[in-house]
């Protein structure tokens, strides 16, 4: 009897489909993860505009330091969101960083090796290393926060180790003069669409130096790559089996094991992800400096899963998004570099960091709390 | 020859000294829904993961369809037809009806290697089939954390059956759910069985099993006592011959005395 009314139930509910409609796809947005995030920088931006809007920070060459110092960031922090969504941590990106630019420089500067083959050569140390992560979480269970914790120490103390045993101190300098005609590195280290900002220093539009040339030469490459990631990953999680398949791998293990989702194979290239991601950073930040330095990227792991959770990905995994992760890491590099403009003391970065990332557990927690809940 | 879709012969299953399972059989034909009852510790759990692929028998048969066939692992049983559904369903609960539907078997649509899971398409299969259960997923990419137990128990079910189950394991489908709740899933069961699937349907509720069954068999300390057709048995014969029903009887009659001393 029960089930009958059920079905009469459903019948009258399609009659009001059309009203019903309406209202879910207002909560469909309101459920995006990455919806927190995006508010966030829109009010970090209305504030600066208020605060800052007559100070420099809006010119050309300001909009492009917050966008590179956001890129930079974002880069790691989309990696590490996609590997948060996993269900998984990776806190050795920061180490990944300090270790990749060693293994550009040192090969580069004292084995005699092209650039671009230190750079490949890197990259699959990446590889190797993302997948050492992977593997030793899937095969032994362990929590996979011990397990990049213990590859943090291991990859920063190898790092100094070797590149004080091949160098004798803690820094490679002399990178820069190799990036001329090397056929890949321009990939990391190029400005590009200078053009336009060639064409609107000839219009007076924005500020130039005093030999006529603009501040602001072109987009840094960082920014590129950010783009790029963002639209890529976003793309990958919304639009493809496997990104079906992180969903589930994080979401419920078991589960997606019982179907037939390989989840051990989705986690190692997580993994592999964050480590690559890492790399890109380095060899960014390496070729603009034109030096690798062993402490590079310390503390920046923390700094990705910060933005990765202000951008709506949950610490337990199988829900958030890397457009989430990418307006996080705006938020850290807008406020980061805004703050210079104001006038607060630049000490209290560090504290807004903490606050924000504090709100947005708090919003995210409370998010799935209204996901998950039965009717 | 048979007409049985599916049949275990005399599965035993050890494991080292202990016997899990000893001389179990269970033969089902289409349409059929046999339950399979039995106490905690009866051995219901390794029979369902013997029936599964995840353990294989070590004494026994197993023939679907007329062919002695042997799992070696669960996708040998899923290929062969037999879908499990376990209690725990493998549901994402943050993930949306649509994703859940197809978790692990998505649709793909585009050049290769450029194929995008085709989502729209996955929306209206997911919702088309929800519909036919009667739960109207206005959404389908509402997540199922949003849903009753009873609705995700049909959506595990249902997904079963459009990825080609011909025989269902449903592993306490209703142990976990309302009244109400229950027999909404009870009722999408015989309306699966009378589509042509096998259900065997695994549980302690004898009121559960009883108006839904066409056969039972009862498991106890891992031997079967038995499988009866529906009109050799009676709902307290079956309840009494479980484990429990001795002992709930024997409880009846403690609490008796207890209220008799206590009232005087």
């Amino acid at each position: 009897m029960s089930t009958k009314s059920k079905s009469i139930e459903t019948k009258t509910d399609f009659n009001q489909d059309e009203r019903l409609k309406k209202v879910s796809k207002l909560k469909l947005l309101l459920n995006r993860p990455e919806l927190g995030a995006l508010g966030g920088a829109i009010l970090v931006f209305i504030f600066f505009g208020i605060v800052a809007g007559d100070t420099g920070m809006f010119s050309a060459y300001g909009v492009l330091n917050f966008l590179d110092v956001s890129a930079n960031l974002g880069i790691i922090a989309i990696a590490a969101a996609m590997l948060m969504i996993g269900g998984e941590f990776d806190l050795s990106i920061g180490s990944m960083i300090g270790f990749a630019g060693i293994c550009i420089a040192i090969p580069a500067i004292y084995w005699g090796w092209p650039l671009w083959m230190s750079i490949i050569f890197a990259f699959s140390m990446a590889v190797l290393v993302g997948y050492f992560n992977g593997i030793l979480v899937v095969r032994t269970g362990l929590p996979s926060f011990i397990v990049t914790l213990a590859m943090l120490f291991i990859l920063r103390g190898a790092t100094l180790a070797i590149t004080r045993l091949i160098t004798g101190r803690t820094q490679v300098p002399g990178l820069r003069v190799l990036i001329e005609d090397d056929p890949l590195a321009w990939i990391f280290a190029t400005d590009t669409f200078k053009w336009v900002f060639t064409w609107l220093g000839s219009m007076n539009l924005i500020a130039l130096r005093t030999d006529g040339t603009p501040l602001a030469t072109g987009i840094p490459p960082s920014v590129i790559w950010f783009i790029a990631l963002a639209i890529i990953t976003t793309w990958i999680l919304m639009k493809t089996r496997y990104g079906n398949w992180i969903f589930a791998s994080g979401g419920d293990k078991n589960g997606a094991n019982n179907v037939g989702v390989p989840v051990g194979r989705v986690k190692i290239s997580l993994f592999i992800g964050t480590a690559v991601a890492a790399t890109i950073f380095a060899t960014i930040q390496v070729l603009d400096a034109g030096s690798a330095d062993t402490m590079r990227g310390t503390l920046k792991e923390l700094e990705a899963i910060a933005a990765a959770v202000v951008g709506g990905c949950l610490l337990t995994g199988g829900y958030g998004s890397a457009i989430g992760a990418a307006f996080g890491a705006l938020i850290f590099g807008t406020v980061s570099m805004g703050i210079f403009y104001t006038d607060v003391d630049t000490d209290w970065f560090k504290v807004f960091l903490g606050a924000m990332m504090l709100i947005a557990v708090i919003f995210n927690n409370y998010i799935r709390r209204k996901v998950t809940e039965s009717k | 020859m048979s007409d049985y879709l599916v049949q275990f012969n005399n599965i035993s299953k050890f494991f080292g000294k202990v016997i899990a399972l000893k001389d179990v059989t269970m033969k089902l034909k289409k349409g059929e829904i046999m339950c399979l009852l039995g106490d905690n510790g009866a051995g219901k759990s390794t029979l369902i993961k013997t029936l599964a692929g995840v353990h294989r028998p070590d004494e026994g048969e197993i023939i679907v369809e007329g062919k002695k066939t042997i799992f070696d692992s669960p996708k040998d049983a899923l290929d062969m037809g037999i879908a499990t559904v376990y209690q725990d369903l493998a549901l994402v609960s943050l993930m949306s009806v649509t994703r859940n539907f197809f978790m692990g078997r998505e649709p793909m649509k585009g050049p290769p290697f450029f194929k995008t899971f085709d989502i729209d398409k996955a929306n209206k299969i997911a919702a088309e089939r929800m519909g036919q259960i009667g739960i109207d997923v206005r959404d389908p990419s509402q997540a199922v954390g949003t849903m009753s137990g009873g609705e995700r128990q049909c959506l595990a079910i249902s997904r079963a059956i459009y990825f080609g189950a011909k025989v269902l394991v449903l592993d306490e489908p209703t142990s976990a759910l309302g009244v109400h709740q229950a027999s909404v899933v009870l009722k999408y069961i015989v309306k699966a069985a009378s589509q042509g699937l096998a259900v065997i349907l695994i549980t302690h509720n004898v009121h559960h099993a009883y108006p839904v069954g066409n056969s039972f068999t009862v498991l106890n300390r891992g031997k079967s006592l038995g499988t009866y057709e529906k009109k050799d048995i009676s709902r307290e014969k079956l309840l009494s011959m479980m484990a429990g029903g001795e002992e709930l009887n024997k409880l009846e009659v403690e609490l008796q005395e207890m209220n008799r001393s206590s009232a005087n």
